[in-house]
């Protein structure tokens, strides 16, 4: 199979539909060895996943250059997660490599993989099993051709980045996973305490999906949690004064109808914010784990205690109250 | 105080270590570093426990309970029954061919795609 180191308007397209999460198993490559400009026995060879937005990041790196591409059958994802998975792995590389013929077709002993690939390939297996020696490139594909001068890669290039633009780039997957949750949970609080309560939830919803990867290492508190529920208290400031300055009667039923304030919407917030830590690239399976038994429960407090209230306050108003 | 990443499971034997390099290669965090004689664990609290050293070091020197780091796969797992360790990230074909598209590749995350 041929490819190209040019990116057509299709490709990019279908980069901003992967983007939205649109289709989002679809963004597919056929795996299979691939010829990339006009490459001899010894020309080398990269290796990477069957996701869409992975293999064009790679293709396009290599402006110029002729190779083969080894695309790996990892279901349409990342190198990354499929590594993660094992699916960009050990045995589905060794395999790729007999489908491919590849020892007849390239003289080369060494292929590139993605270091992040590394997580579900053991290098001293590839070798043993196949010949192939496996040498980890870079964790971005952009920094392919200062890497292919030295084939050293710096500290730099070795490390995971989570940027503004890398955060930025998950909000619209983001916002559109929780768009139909917050609609029907927004239009049920709407009948429960009118446009307040749906206004205080979308403002609540905002901030777990977009505010808080935007800000993430801006707010100094490691948890997850913790800084979505920070965040959740910051925007509902103004649903707070609102409610001070608005709501008559009691002194105790005025502090009672911000409970939901202070502790329901934050608390949504921060299980947004808790749900992150998957897309986040420096999350440990411990720390999660510890974060989902210290806060979860608190979260459930939190909710069921708001939802009772705002329930609470919606029959009282119905009865005249 | 409100840090429950301070601590993992990642464990290294430098007795073990034959000085391959291969752990500060693949470390996405720097964690280890190449040393004069056996690999130098540096920054043990930035390991993510992906395990790619792990699997990559071939003596075993180096050992870690890895997995994803996903609150909503581990959700996801808790509700199917399973142990939060079972946690795994997209859509699992599971023994009766069924597709069980757990919410973490859905839900919002870039990470399965």
């Amino acid at each position: 199979m041929r490819t190209t180191d040019t990116l057509s308007s299709a490709d990019r397209w279908e980069h901003i539909q992967a983007r939205l999460g649109i289709n989002r198993m679809l963004h597919r490559v056929k795996p299979g060895l691939y010829t990339l400009g006009e490459p001899d026995p010894d020309s080398p060879v990269f290796v990477t996943s069957n996701y869409k937005l992975s293999f064009d990041a790679l293709r396009s790196s290599l402006k110029g250059m002729s190779a083969w591409i080894l695309v790996l059958d990892t279901h349409g994802i990342n190198v990354w997660c499929a590594a993660g998975k094992g699916t960009f792995g050990t045995n589905e590389l060794v395999k790729r490599i007999a489908l491919t013929n590849l020892r007849q077709v390239v003289r080369t002993r060494v292929l590139i993989l993605p270091q992040l690939g590394a997580t579900g390939v053991a290098a001293h297996e590839v070798k043993k099993q196949t010949g192939f020696k496996v040498e980890y490139g870079p964790v971005r594909a952009s920094d392919l051709p200062e890497y292919m001068k030295t084939r050293k890669a710096t500290a730099e290039m070795r490390r995971v980045r989570f940027t503004l633009l890398d955060r930025m780039t998950l909000v619209p997957v983001e916002m559109l996973g929780y768009a139909l949750p917050t609609l029907i949970a927004g239009a049920v609080l709407y009948f429960l305490g009118g446009w307040f309560s749906a206004l205080a939830l979308v403002a609540a919803v905002l901030a777990g999906a977009v505010l808080h990867p935007i800000l993430l290492p801006w707010i100094p508190v490691k948890d997850f949690s913790v800084r979505g529920f920070i965040l959740g208290l910051l925007v509902m400031i103004p649903f707070l004064v609102a409610s001070l300055t608005g709501s008559q009667g009691a002194l105790w039923l005025r502090l009672l109808k911000l409970v939901p304030i202070v502790l329901g919407y934050p608390t949504v917030t921060a299980f947004i914010a808790l749900n992150f830590t998957g897309s986040s690239t420096f999350t440990s399976v411990l720390g999660v784990k510890k974060e989902i038994y210290r806060y979860i429960p608190l979260m459930a407090w939190f909710l069921g205690i708001s939802v009772v209230l705002t329930i609470g306050f919606a029959v009282a108003k119905a009865l005249g109250g | 105080m409100f840090n429950s990443y301070t601590e993992t499971t990642l464990r290294y034997d430098p007795d073990l270590c034959i000085n391959c390099d291969m752990c500060s290669e693949v470390c996405p965090h720097g964690v280890f570093i190449r040393g004069a004689e056996t690999a130098r664990l540096i920054n043990p609290s930035a390991c993510m426990e992906c395990g790619a050293c792990m699997i990559n070091c071939p003596t075993r020197a180096i050992i870690v309970n890895s997995g994803v780091g996903c609150a909503t796969a581990m959700m996801w797992a808790a509700l199917r029954g399973k142990s939060l360790d079972e946690a795994t990230c997209g859509e699992e074909i599971d023994s009766h061919g069924s597709k069980n598209a757990s919410d973490c590749c859905g839900g919002g995350s870039d990470c399965c795609g």
